[in-house]
């Protein structure tokens, strides 16, 4: 039952990954990344990740995304009308470094198999989920050893926000 | 009685000289006074434009005073009797590593005698041209390069190495060239200037690789030395083989025998006098030369011996079978050098070498004679042409005053050319007493006695070829009816064609005596004659060594001919043979009407064959210079323009392709640097991770 | 690297969810290389950062909570380049009419 679900998840994830990138209309685009968005946070449940599975649907697929498909909107992006996927050529350059870059990256990945396989830190992490609950198991650490980072995080939303309003002002004040 | 006179007069001028050793008597003077005469008439040319003079002294004297040094050297050395040639070194010129060329004159009975022959009939063709150039308006000029000539030719015979002899070799090449093409606003004469050099080019390429050859075998290339060692070559060898066939090539160039030929008849296009001096008397005569100064290399390589004489007698067969067919008189004269010369390689191939250079003297003085005898019967026929139109108005066409056919019945309007002309026939026919009979009688013999019987065959018949032609060419021009101003203007030719003057017909007057006497300084013992063998005694020491060779390696000349007979005998049927060809020619020639050149009909059959020169020149077109030419276009087309301007200029447009190629990496686009970035990424996964 | 690791490799979870990361990942890339529209682009590098959330997680299983931690992170890193990303596109479409990036080379100088 597990496995089927990994493959499950994994396999949508990368179905809607590479109709993504295939769509003419950037709408559909959006929405297919969002469905991918959604597989992902369903691995990231199998892998014991529960907090950020729920973190990835809410900021990724709903916050952001949803800026995307408002930008669209503002612009009205939403009709495929020119052909903006590369040619022949292009695509042939493309896809041979897709194929090598994937070949090297399985080459590492088989080669780090015997890393993978004891997970001690996951066994740790799921008895520590029976005390502490979903949330607690990230919040302890990031409340602790991690609160700086935590804080300089909150001045970088700060900085962008400004720096979006700035950006994205009409030339008049 | 020769020797006699010839001693006594050589005790009075030079008694000082001691038995065996020779001390030249002004050796630069000789060289000096023909270079200071040319250089002057050079500078004359600009400076006393309008005056004819001037130049006609200065050119004549230099050869003149030039003469009396020779003489007396020469006289100096016939009391000495030296039996060593004398050096005399001047400067050196090239000093490179091994290799040493000094400027070194050499003299010894072989290059005096060539000095005389030089000087002495080069006099009498100076003062004969006084006349002849007289309205010529380049006469500075004509002197100018004539006494080069003179001055390069003495270089050529007098130098004591291969290379100032080449310098010489060289130097009258380029004299032949400018007097050839002298009239050069002709485009036709000065192709043919240009014919002669390029064709004897050919003939100096085998000439220098010979020289590189000896340098390489014998570290030197002095005469002296060279003569020395020459023993060390083995008889019969392939190197000695293929120096002499080397140097032999450069004998066909410059002395015209088959197959570099073609320039001589063309080279009839200078004045005559230059076609005396040049292409008759001297320059031709520098093969013959050669192979007489490096007669001992010859004699160690019977092949190369073989080789001449076959294509001397070929030689003289085929250009006596042209002669008899040629209208125009300077070419007969033309082909019959050639001819003659012929018989010069058969004597020198064979290993008469004293009679191949008996035969050079005696030719020097006859054909000269011919050749200034042409000369004035052309220039009387122009000027009475020019006389003609200078009468009447408008512009008369006339024709070509060399031809024979319009000439005709001179013999009493020329009758002192007339005369000295028919004593160079007799002489050229080989009839007795006269000086050619000497000479040609002993090449045959020899041909014949030292084992050739086919080239005695071919000698004989061209003996005979060689009287027909002559007397052709005698009757036409001055026997039968005036044909200069028409079938019937026989009253105008006597009216304006006169005699030469004086100054003209003296110095033939001077060559028909040395005709006639020039034979008897080698009288063969043979003979039922006074014994006289000036000549073999005089180069006896020239030739000894390759005599030496021949004796020791080759068959003894058998004083009877393997024909049978002896000496005696067949110089007697050779000469009989000859006024009987003389007379029978005349008697079926002289009746027949000629016609003029403007009414001849075209030749035909086996005649026009003859008349065409055999279509040699023709076949070397088809053969030779078409090839080359598309060859040369093939080079220029292909390899130049395609190759080698393609390489370079490929080689800039390649770089311009690099440099476009570079430039759209800069495409100022983001995705262009994507690209990059992840091929950058590709390679730290692939090599570092 | 035998072959018997290839087919037991994929019976480990995070071996999976590994292989996912890359595919996603090089997905991704070649949605960078082959879109010529500036938004796409985007959402292609979005999903490039996605997949790395994937491989991180399936660490944290073996090494510890950090793992996490850095997803935390990386996505709050994300969303602040995203709204300011689209702020750019945005000036830039106001001024061009276009969104092609192709069309831009003012790098160049």
């Amino acid at each position: 039952m597990y496995d089927f679900l990994l493959f499950f998840f994994a396999g949508g994830a990368v179905l809607g990954a590479v109709l993504m990138v295939t769509r003419k209309n950037p709408v559909s685009a959006v929405i297919f990344l969002i469905a991918v968005f959604f597989f992902t946070s369903g691995v990231f449940l199998l892998l014991d990740a529960h907090y950020l599975a729920a973190i990835n649907v809410i900021l990724y697929a709903g916050a952001i995304m949803v800026l995307f498909l408002f930008v669209i909107m503002l612009l009205n992006l939403g009709h495929a009308d020119w052909r903006d996927l590369r040619g022949p050529f292009g695509g042939l350059l493309t896809g041979s470094i897709g194929v090598a870059f994937l070949g090297l990256l399985v080459r590492n990945i088989v080669a780090s198999t015997d890393a993978i396989a004891a997970t001690p830190a996951g066994d740790a992490l799921r008895e520590a989920t029976l005390e502490q609950g979903i949330v607690g198991v990230v919040a302890r650490p990031l409340f602790g050893e991690y609160v700086v980072v935590l804080e300089v995080t909150g001045v970088l939303l700060l900085v962008s926000i400004v720096g979006t309003i700035l950006l994205a002002r009409r030339g008049d004040a | 009685m020769v020797t006699g006179v010839v001693s006594a007069l050589a005790a009075v001028v030079a008694p000082a000289a001691q038995e065996g050793a020779f001390s030249p008597v002004l050796p630069w003077a000789i060289l000096g006074i023909p270079l200071a005469g040319a250089i002057l008439n050079g500078i004359g040319a600009f400076l006393w434009r309008d005056n004819r003079s001037i130049p006609g002294a200065i050119g004549p004297i230099a050869l003149v005073a030039t003469f009396a040094v020779v003489l007396v050297n020469f006289l100096g050395m016939q009391a000495a009797e030296p039996h060593d040639p004398t050096v005399v070194g001047l400067w050196t010129w090239i000093e490179s590593g091994s290799l040493r060329i000094g400027v070194d004159l050499q003299f010894d009975q072989l290059s005096m005698l060539m000095c005389m022959i030089v000087t002495g009939v080069g006099s009498l063709i100076h003062i004969y041209s006084v006349g002849y150039m007289k309205e010529d308006p380049a006469i500075s000029r004509f002197f100018a390069y004539l006494n080069l000539f003179v001055f390069f030719m003495l270089i050529l015979v007098l130098g004591a190495s291969l290379p100032m002899m080449f310098v010489g070799w060289e130097g009258v090449g380029l004299c032949s060239y400018l007097l050839i093409g002298f009239w050069f606003d002709n485009r036709e004469y000065s192709n043919a200037g240009k014919k002669a050099f390029i064709v004897n080019r050919i003939g100096d390429a085998g000439f220098l690789i010979a020289m590189f050859l000896l340098f390489v075998a014998f570290g030197t290339l002095d005469f002296v030395p060279l003569i020395e060692n020459a023993g060390s070559l083995a008889y019969g060898g392939a190197l000695v083989t293929g120096i002499t066939m080397l140097l032999f090539l450069g004998c066909t160039g410059k002395s015209a025998q088959i197959p570099l030929y073609i320039w001589l008849p063309d080279a009839m296009a200078g004045p005559t006098p230059v076609s005396a001096l040049i292409h008759a008397a001297t320059m031709v005569t520098a093969g013959i030369y050669l192979i007489a100064r490096m007669s001992v290399f010859f004699a160690l390589a019977p092949v190369t011996d073989a080789v001449v004489a076959t294509v001397g007698a070929g030689t003289a067969l085929f250009a006596a079978t042209i002669a008899i067919r040629q209208y125009d008189i300077k070419k007969v004269l033309a082909y019959s050098t050639i001819s003659q010369l012929g018989y010069m390689f058969l004597a020198a191939g064979v290993g008469a070498f004293t009679a191949g250079m008996f035969h050079l003297m005696t030719h020097a003085f006859f054909k000269a004679l011919l050749f200034l005898g042409a000369g004035a019967v052309i220039h009387a026929v122009h000027h009475a042409w020019d006389h003609d139109s200078h009468g009447q108005d408008g512009h008369v066409a006339h024709g070509d005053p060399n031809d024979m056919r319009n000439h005709g019945g001179l013999r009493r309007l020329m009758p002192r050319t007339f005369l000295f002309m028919w004593i160079a026939t007799l002489a050229i026919s080989g009839i007795p007493p006269f000086a050619g009979f000497f000479s040609k009688d002993e090449i045959i013999w020899y041909a014949g006695a030292y084992g050739f019987p086919l080239l005695w065959a071919v000698a004989l018949v061209t003996a005979v070829l060689t009287a027909v032609y002559m007397t052709r060419l005698m009757v036409m021009t001055f026997h039968g009816s005036s044909r200069t101003f028409g079938h019937g203007g026989a009253e105008k030719t006597k009216r304006l064609l006169t005699e030469s003057p004086a100054v003209m017909w003296v110095p033939l007057m001077v060559l028909a005596v040395l005709s006639v006497v020039g034979g008897w300084v080698n009288i063969a013992p043979a003979l039922p004659l006074p014994d006289v063998e000036w000549l073999h005694h005089w180069l006896e020491p020239i030739f000894e060594p390759a005599l030496h060779v021949m004796q020791e390696h080759r068959i003894e000349a058998a004083h009877a001919s393997p024909i049978g007979g002896g000496e005696a005998l067949w110089a007697e049927i050779s000469a009989v043979l000859a006024v009987i060809a003389v007379v029978v020619t005349f008697r079926v020639l002289s009746p027949r009407t000629v016609p003029t050149e403007a009414e001849a009909p075209a030749e035909t059959g086996f005649s026009k064959i003859l008349h065409d020169k055999w279509y040699v020149d023709e076949l070397y077109d088809r053969v030779i210079i078409r090839p080359s030419l598309a060859l040369w276009r093939a080079c220029w087309k292909i390899v130049d323009v395609g190759i080698i301007d393609g390489t370079v200029n490929g080689a800039g447009h390649v770089a311009r392709l690099f440099g476009w190629m570079g430039g759209q990496v800069q495409s100022g686009r983001v995705t262009t640097y994507l690209v990059v970035f992840m091929l950058g990424a590709l390679l730290v996964l692939g090599v570092l991770a | 690297m035998n072959e018997g690791t290839a087919l037991s490799m994929l019976g480990t979870p995070g071996a999976v969810a590994l292989m996912v990361s890359a595919i996603l990942f090089t997905i991704g890339v070649i949605g960078v290389l082959l879109r010529r529209n500036a938004i796409i682009m985007f959402m292609c590098i979005e999903l490039m950062l996605n997949a790395v959330n994937i491989s991180l997680v399936a660490f944290s299983r073996v090494h510890g909570m950090e793992g996490q931690i850095l997803v935390f992170f990386v996505m709050a890193v994300a969303a602040a380049e995203a709204a300011v990303g689209l702020a750019i596109i945005i000036a830039i479409f106001r001024h061009y009419e276009v969104v092609d990036l192709d069309r831009f080379n003012l790098l160049r100088w």
